[in-house]
């Protein structure tokens, strides 16, 4: 041991022989630390293989679409200001008949230039090859669709184009960084055996959908320095004549917007998560090494008479924090490892991103290891500091015997029916408020974090049943190619197996209320729709108003408008008319930022007859299959979307992601119980080992020896579970807020069985690390403490 | 002499309330092995006042710790009315002093965070038929302290407390380890005037360790150890009250 002071040798000592509790504080540190590496390494390296992939291959900044414009109107668009890159398209939905899937698929049909590979948008071609230039059926398909469908290179897939079936023949399969994230028609959640991405000559698409020198579709790249905004605005301007529907900017892209707001959760996990570990990590730190400071006064004494300094024996206790907590890191590093392994592999699946696999991200290990010394340093300086301030003399006295007090207890102490061993487990707690204030806290910081991230399933749950039962009453919703008259209706409702069909309008916009401007979607539904409904914050059916708009709650938080209010509506469809609605209602919503408008009155302000963009279908069940079979046979259909089959891949894909993290967090969140619940029998169990083995030597039993170490735990835990509970659903409600984006939010609703379920947890959990302590009654030594004043 | 002794032989009851037979008791520490005990045999009769003595490490408080079913003989045989205690379980020996057995050391072992009676009240919940508390504590002469916790009494009156804790439950035996070591004379007779008044007035049988010579006369009988053997038994002409005797 040369080198090391006797000093260092006393502190490895010390950590050996606390080496129980110095494991369980480690553990807690290590969770901490580790979900920080998870979630910042993730997200860098997420973001990190986002940004190369769209480097790479050329993601745009700007995208918009219009009905139809003549290749003469590219032009134009390359000539305004600051744009750099500019690619025309025809992207169109086709409908898909796929052997042996029963359900209606869709696939987004996207034009590759006549020759060569596209300039924007490009793909990352994993096997075969690209279509030929004059070859009208050859495709390239999605990498995720292909997989879950089993295709492969040479295969043949069938596609309904502009009502004609079509067999197309599969040549090559790849990704595209605009489809990162691919979610069909009316999804919610990617499902890739109904939804793919397929790439087609410009030429062949042209022919099919009647569009011979025209696109509908831009997407272009803006140089840098460039103000988008003004660049979307002109590009509106030019696109407008043609049916332009407005342009939008990186993060209004589906797939990309679901990229970043991916992020945003792993940025507040990092965030708030780690942080309740690393806070219950310091209070254990701060009660042990009090303890430690406790037993070893007469050192202090001694080292200082020795002449150690205030701050040789400050930093001497430091030490020990942090070397527990380095331990910790340690841990928690490998751990991370582990987590972010296994939730970059799940991303994988959802996010497409070429070569997605975990790397080693240092500023995650920089930053957690920071924050978790931080905390420990924090937790340890006012007793290491509470130590270099005893005087040498005072010091290498005993400890003063501990002073109890009646005081107001004498009142509780004083019922009959207290026995003594209770009357002791109750003085214990109040003689040391701060130490069971301590304890409380780790309770309840385990309870909350159970809560608070245990609530995602009470969340979905509400989030499905509103979702699929509450407001979406239909089993089917289609989408047409573009606006059809009322006849589209009748047609649908006379299919097989339709009970009943009622039209929708979907409208792009902007909404605008002061300065504020949100490019929203404006839903036209029927006064008295029953397939599509909306609902009010408190849960009741809302009638959608003849005038006026009404707006999701976060898109009228998003506008600071509320009912009453007016706000200007700039329609970019048919005759693109602006004009002032009233906020006749604010609704709930989850997903997205919707707004609904009255049907008739749309259409009147759009001065069009009756036009419908869409429709929502009630289905006899027994009728379904015949009904899919008809469907994809009518024109003008471009995506049919099943209730069910949306139900299917929402809880496909949650079981998948959620689950799996949720599981990590319940043992985690057990393991801060277990941690608190170990830490406090033990110091218990030291500081009143002599007079627990005094009791014994009465002929007290372990049991009743166990009861007395314990009981003051029990209690503890049970007036620290509802306060996390409490505290829980505070986190909830805050994490909540971190998360919601404009893409979903995420209500905040706790059942009485998730707190049962956290409580239950805990306790299982204490249980089990109080057993561990008390199995140590069992070895105390009856004889020593008989032979020592204390 | 107690009148109680003659009264105890009553049917099927010996006069012999504990007997220990060639008890050993090895301690190894490492490489090094003690002989602690090296075949005593030794029996307590009931309601005798048994003062052991012997110089430091000579095994008196081994002994004591057998006897009280605190620990394990190595060899020999172990008896307690009747009941054979030489292959006792741990919950057996428990039980053994939980209902037979009372505890006074030299460091008192009073509980710091409850009150004397309380101290008192520990043992007599969990005893068959116990005195209350504040007789207990009336016999030791401390029935003006029962509100007092620990640190507020002096170290007499803490000892006293566990001689009051020690006798509350009536136990039939008990066991006392230098009870008055670390007092000074004058409250360690008063603390012996306790002991002294129990086993005259509940006839318990005690054996009590000292280094005091002096205290061997107020014992009805004096035993000695060495090196792990009694090697000696006297019997004072007349057992005297501690009042009248002095160190
Ligand atoms: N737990 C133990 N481990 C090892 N040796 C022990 C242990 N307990 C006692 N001994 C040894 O056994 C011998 C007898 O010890 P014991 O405590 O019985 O002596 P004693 O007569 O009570 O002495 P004193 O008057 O000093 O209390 C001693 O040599 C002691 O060192
Ligand atoms: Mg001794």
């Amino acid at each position: 041991m040369k080198g090391l002071s006797p000093l260092d040798i006393k502190l490895l000592r010390d950590i050996w022989h606390m080496r129980g509790q110095a494991i369980a504080v480690g553990i807690i540190v290590a969770c901490g630390v580790a979900i920080m590496v998870m979630a910042l390494g993730t997200l860098s390296t997420l973001s990190a293989s986002r940004d190369a992939y769209y480097e790479r291959y050329r993601f745009a900044d700007v995208f918009t679409s219009v009905r139809r414009a003549p290749e003469s109107a590219a032009a134009r668009l390359r000539a305004i200001d600051g744009v750099q890159t500019i690619e025309t398209r025809i992207v169109r939905l086709v409908i898909l008949r796929i052997p042996d899937v029963e359900e209606p698929a869709n696939a987004q049909i996207v034009s590759l230039p006549d020759t060569g590979e596209s300039i924007l948008n490009r793909i990352v071609l994993f096997s075969g090859r690209y279509p030929e230039t004059r070859s009208p059926d050859e495709i390239i398909i999605s990498n995720a669709f292909a997989e879950a469908n089993g295709l492969q290179t040479g295969d043949a897939i069938e596609a309904v184009m502009n009502g004609r079936l079509r067999a197309l023949t599969i040549v090559g399969i790849g990704d595209s960084p605009e489809f990162i994230y691919a979610l069909g028609p009316g999804s919610l959640m990617p499902d890739d055996r109904l939804f793919g991405i397929f790439w087609m000559r410009r030429q062949a698409l042209e022919a099919a959908f009647d569009l011979d020198g025209a696109f509908n579709s831009v997407s272009l790249t803006v140089a840098p320095g460039t103000d988008t905004a003004l660049v979307i605005d002109q590009v509106d301007d030019v696109l407008a004549p043609y049916g332009g529907t407005g342009a939008i900017d990186r993060s209004d892209q589906l797939s990309n917007a679901f990229v970043e707001s991916e992020m945003n959760q792993l940025k507040t996990m990092a965030r708030i998560i780690p942080a309740v570990f690393l806070a219950v990590s310091a209070v254990l730190i701060h009660s042990i090494l009090n303890r430690l400071i406790q037993t070893e006064r007469q050192q202090i004494g001694l080292f200082k008479a020795f002449g150690y300094s205030r701050r040789e024996i400050t930093w001497h206790y430091l030490k020990f924090a942090i070397a527990i907590t380095a331990g910790g890191v340690l841990a928690g590093f490998a751990l991370g490892f582990i987590l972010q392994n296994l939730i970059t592999q799940l991303y994988a699946e959802t996010f497409r991103i070429p070569d997605l696999t975990w790397r080693i991200d240092s500023f995650a290990l920089f930053a957690s290891a920071l924050a978790a010394l931080g905390s420990a340093i924090a937790g340890s300086m006012s007793a290491a500091l509470g130590a270099a301030k005893l005087s040498p003399a005072e010091a290498m006295q005993p400890a003063p015997p501990v002073n109890y007090h009646q005081g107001w207890l004498r009142y509780i102490l004083q019922m009959r029916w207290l026995d003594e061993p209770t009357r002791l487990i109750l003085r214990h707690l109040f003689r040391f408020p701060a130490r069971t204030a301590a304890n409380l806290f780790g309770i309840a910081a385990a309870v909350a974090l159970l809560v608070s991230t245990l609530f995602s399933f009470d969340a979905i749950d509400t989030i499905m049943e509103q979702m699929f039962f509450r407001t979406n009453a239909h089993d089917a919703a289609i989408t047409f190619f573009e606006g059809r008259n009322d006849t589209a209706l009748s047609e649908l409702s006379r299919l097989p197996g339709v009970m009943s069909a009622e039209g929708v309008r979907d409208i792009p916009a902007s909404l605008e209320a002061g300065h504020r401007s949100e490019r929203v979607g404006i839903t036209g539904l029927p006064a008295d729709a029953q397939l599509r409904r909306i609902l009010s914050a408190d849960g009741r059916y809302v009638d959608i108003p003849s005038t006026g708009i009404v707006l999701s709650s976060q898109l009228a938080d998003m506008l600071h408008v509320t009912t009453g209010d007016l706000v200007t509506a700039h329609f970019l469809d048919a005759t693109r008319p602006v004009v002032d609605l009233p906020v006749t209602a604010v609704v709930d919503e989850f997903v997205g930022t919707p707004a609904f408008m009255d049907l008739q009155t749309m259409n009147a302000l759009l001065d069009q007859p009756p036009t419908i963009s869409g429709a929502y279908l009630k289905l006899d069940p027994l009728a379904q299959a015949a009904f899919e079979e008809s469907v994809i046979e009518r024109p003008g259909i471009a995506g049919v979307s099943l209730r069910a089959a949306a139900i299917d891949s929402f809880e496909e894909t949650l079981q998948e992601t959620i689950y799996i993290m949720m599981s990590i967090y319940a043992v985690i969140g057990g393991a801060i119980a277990a941690g608190v619940v170990y830490n406090a029998a033990r110091i218990s169990l030291t500081e009143r080992g002599r007079e627990l083995a005094s009791l014994r030597v009465l002929g007290f039993t372990h049991h009743e020896v166990g009861y007395i170490l314990l009981g003051e735990l029990a209690l503890v835990a049970l007036v620290g579970i509802p306060i996390g509970c409490i505290g829980g659903i505070a986190l909830a409600h805050l994490i909540a807020t971190a998360m919601a984006t404009e893409l979903y939010r995420i209500p905040v609703v706790v059942n009485p069985s998730t707190l049962g379920v956290a409580a239950m947890i805990v306790l299982f959990s204490s249980t089990i690390a109080a057993l561990f302590v008390v199995r140590r009654v069992r070895s105390l030594d009856l004889i020593a403490v008989l032979k020592t004043r204390e | 002499m107690p009148a109680s002794k003659s009264d105890k032989q009553t049917s099927g009851q010996t006069d012999i309330l504990m007997e220990g037979r060639g008890l050993e008791r090895t301690f190894i520490t490492g490489e090094v092995s003690v002989h602690a005990l090296r075949g005593v045999d030794i029996s307590l009769k009931r309601g005798e006042l048994v003062v052991l003595l012997g110089h430091s490490g000579s095994g008196k408080s081994t002994l004591l710790n057998i006897l009280g079913g605190l620990d394990r003989a190595t060899a020999g045989t172990l008896h307690f009315d009747g009941h054979d205690l030489t292959h006792a379980s741990d919950d057996e020996l428990t039980r053994y002093r939980r209902r037979s057995v009372g505890f006074v050391f030299q460091f008192y072992n009073l509980v710091a965070g409850l009150t004397a009676k309380e101290n008192v009240s520990l043992v007599t919940e969990i005893a068959k038929s116990p005195m209350k508390p504040e007789e207990a504590l009336e016999l030791v002469g401390l029935g003006n302290r029962v509100q007092h916790f620990p640190a507020q009494l002096s170290g007499g009156e803490q000892q006293r407390v566990a001689v009051a804790r020690a006798i509350a439950k009536r136990p039939q035996i008990l066991f006392c380890d230098e009870p008055t070591g670390a007092l000074d004379s004058q409250t360690g007779i008063r603390v012996l005037e306790a002991l002294d008044r129990v086993n005259r007035e509940l006839s318990t049988t005690m054996l009590i360790i000292t280094h005091n010579v002096g205290i061997g006369e107020i014992a009805d009988r004096v035993l000695r150890m060495q090196d792990g053997l009694i090697i000696e038994e006297t019997a004072p002409k007349r057992r005297l009250k501690p009042s009248e005797i002095s160190w």
